[in-house]
């Protein structure tokens, strides 16, 4: 079992606030992994990080054994700098791509608020995450000349609709699916960019506690179908508890624990800062 | 589906080949001048160029007012390219100045370099500017508008672009012929054929995948971004894509005024695209179309009695008098915005369904206000 996924030292600072302080963690292929931590712990702002939407302001993250993004505090910022290990990546060459770079890479995330495309239908909406694979250029798509790529591409987008269980909806407006569905299309948006790495944001927010047991059974079935690693934040704890692998519990932005689910709901700090209070009110 | 899909495309074709053939005929009918073929040219270069404006605006979601600037490129390009050697080393056009360019092509190739031109303009603009979000684009792409505009009435500038003065002579309208002859070709047909196969071209993207792309970026950049769609590539294509033809269209703005002079490109022209667009609907070709034809029979020709002194058979030179065609064409354009705030069509396409759909609620309202009489 081989490291898909590596932070190592990863700060981000906005101005003076440190919102995610010196995180190492590391997804091994085929594990799920969660990240979890009471409000304003630094989780999304991690997912932001590693998917290109923020530039870290200190750290390396590594996919496939190589470093995708690399940066360290340089100018105003290195005065300003309230997180540590400053110079441990000062000579490395900065590398700073853009989300869609990210994705191209093999790393699929959704987001905590759904955003799925306004104005399309559910067909349209994966037909749309297939362009990444496109190859024609703008003049033998509009003079139709790839007619067989984007037959492809419509086959691929029935494929991946029939097995979500999306199928019968292909023609609604995206935002006028009841919410689970949504959740449901924008993970299945995901997975048309074939991800080897998908970052879920809060897959279950907003579910009731039966909707939250179908979605376990469907993170596993995806996960086993497409050959997935999954990274993600959740608030549910039956959630993480029954899938994960291992969990990472951060809270201020600093990383407090990480273990199997069984140590951390053990661990006396996880308690602390977060178990005990959120769950048992 | 397939079937519904071929119904749709059969009645498409049917109903343009019905507008091309009027057109057609009433070229073969009419007098020449008379101010029909003004509204449908004129209506038709609009359409193209509120298209143009359309896929930046409405489907990629950039807000850009550059368009009267993109115009005066291509117009100046075509009529440069295409006025005939003898006249440019004459004094007839250029007076002041010697032309530098000393070599006139055709009228395809003239209309094709303009757009050429506009696009390469566009690209450059496009690596600092496009980086800037909504109003600040708004604001960029305007100021670049008018220094262009500037830049061409520039004394320096003169033996390419005859300074202040007007370029005339070019291969306007009334010059045109078939290829390889000298027979007269008809210009309001001309005009319908350039605009028809651009428009088209510009369909035919917004339904590739690049303008799946084009309007994933204007319903949520974030998700797009994370889809794996370059924000920064695509937003170019589309600005030099919309440039593109938008100097088609400044060409053909030129043929139809056979003559040439930047004055003609001010920012007013933007905003009366800019009004066409939203008054058609943002993200509609077909609104964008209906209402250029609307907008210029409207201002050119429906309304022209209230200037004149009579209007529906009513006198009143009074009343009547230069300036308030104006008042009145404002005040229907602000019942149109305050009773159609998504536009005439909104974002959808006009449609046999549609229509039918239309006419049966109409059917169903009726009965029932009969039922509720009864």
């Amino acid at each position: 079992m081989s490291t898909l996924l590596e932070l190592e030292h990863v700060t981000m600072q906005f101005g003076g606030v440190v919102a995610v302080n010196d995180l190492s963690l590391h997804v091994d292929d085929d594990e799920i992994i969660a990240l979890i931590g009471p409000n304003g712990a630094g989780k999304t702002t991690a997912f932001n990080c590693i998917t290109g939407v923020y530039e870290p302001t200190n750290g390396r993250i590594s996919f496939e054994g190589r470093p995708i993004i690399v940066n360290h505090p340089s100018g105003r910022m290195r005065k300003m700098y309230g997180g540590s290990e400053a110079d441990l990546f000062a000579d490395d060459r900065v590398i700073d791509p853009t989300p869609d770079q990210i994705t191209k890479l093999g790393i699929a995330r959704t987001f905590q608020n759904i955003r799925l495309f306004r104005s399309m239908n559910v067909f349209d909406n994966v037909l749309t995450a297939m362009h990444i694979r496109a190859k024609a250029n703008v003049f033998s798509s509009v003079f139709r000349l790839s007619w067989r790529e984007e037959r492809q591409m419509r086959r691929e987008t029935e494929k991946l609709l029939r097995e979500q269980g999306l199928w019968e909806h292909r023609d609604e407006k995206a935002t006028s699916l009841p919410y689970g569905f949504q959740r449901r299309l924008e993970i299945a948006r995901a997975l048309a960019t074939q991800p080897r790495l998908l970052l879920l944001d809060e897959p279950a927010a907003g579910m009731n506690p039966q909707e939250t047991l179908e979605l376990s059974a469907f993170i596993r079935e995806i996960k086993e179908r497409y050959g997935l690693t999954v990274l993600m934040i959740e608030h549910h704890m039956d959630l993480v508890m029954g899938i994960s692998d291992r969990v990472y519990v951060l809270d201020f932005g600093s990383l407090i624990a990480d273990g199997t689910p069984d140590e951390i709901q053990a661990d006396q700090r996880v308690i602390d800062a977060y178990l005990g209070v959120s769950e048992d009110v | 589906m397939d079937k519904e899909k071929r119904n749709h495309l059969i009645r498409l074709f049917v109903a343009i080949a019905l507008v091309y053939g009027m057109v057609a005929v009433l070229e073969a009918t009419l007098r020449p001048t008379s101010i029909v073929f003004t509204v449908l040219r004129k209506g038709a270069i609009y359409s193209l160029v509120a298209v143009s404006m359309n896929l930046l605006n409405g489907f990629t979601g950039l807000f850009s007012l550059g368009q009267a600037g993109f115009m005066l490129l291509g117009a100046y390009t075509y009529a440069i390219l295409t006025m005939p050697t003898a006249v440019k080393e004459s004094d007839r056009v250029y007076r002041y100045y010697d032309c530098i360019v000393h070599f006139d092509t055709g009228v395809i190739v003239g209309l094709i370099a303009a757009g050429l031109v506009a696009a390469l303009f566009a690209f450059l603009i496009g690596l600092p500017v496009l980086r800037l979000k909504s109003d600040y684009l708004a604001i960029a792409t305007l100021g670049f508008a008018e220094i262009i505009r500037a830049i061409f009435q520039w004394d320096v500038l003169g033996p390419l672009t005859n300074g202040a003065n007007l370029l005339r002579e070019f291969k306007d309208l009334s010059r045109i012929t078939l290829p390889f002859s000298d027979i007269p070709f008809p210009p309001t047909l001309f005009v319908f054929i350039v605009v028809g196969i651009c428009i088209l071209l510009i369909v035919l993207l917004i339904n590739s995948t690049y303008g799946r792309a084009f309007k994933a970026i204007r319903d949520d950049e974030i998700a797009a971004e994370a889809m794996g769609i370059s924000l920064f590539r695509h937003k170019e294509l589309s600005f030099v894509i919309s440039s593109f033809f938008a100097g088609v269209s400044g060409a053909l703005l030129a043929m139809f005024q056979y003559t040439v002079q930047a004055q003609q490109f001010r920012t007013v022209l933007t905003y009366e695209l800019l009004l066409i667009v939203v008054i058609g609907g943002i993200g509609s070709i077909s609104g964008s179309c209906i209402a250029s034809f609307l907008y210029i029979a409207l201002s050119e020709w429906w309304l022209r009695g209230l200037d004149m002194g009579r209007f529906l058979g009513i006198d009143a030179p009074d009343l009547f008098r230069s300036g308030f065609r104006r008042l009145v064409f404002s005040v229907i354009i602000m019942v149109i915005v305050l009773f159609f705030s998504r536009g005439i069509m909104g974002d959808k396409e006009l449609s046999f369904e549609r229509f039918k759909d239309g006419m049966k609620g109409m059917k169903a309202r009726l009965a029932r206000t009969k039922e509720v009489k009864g």
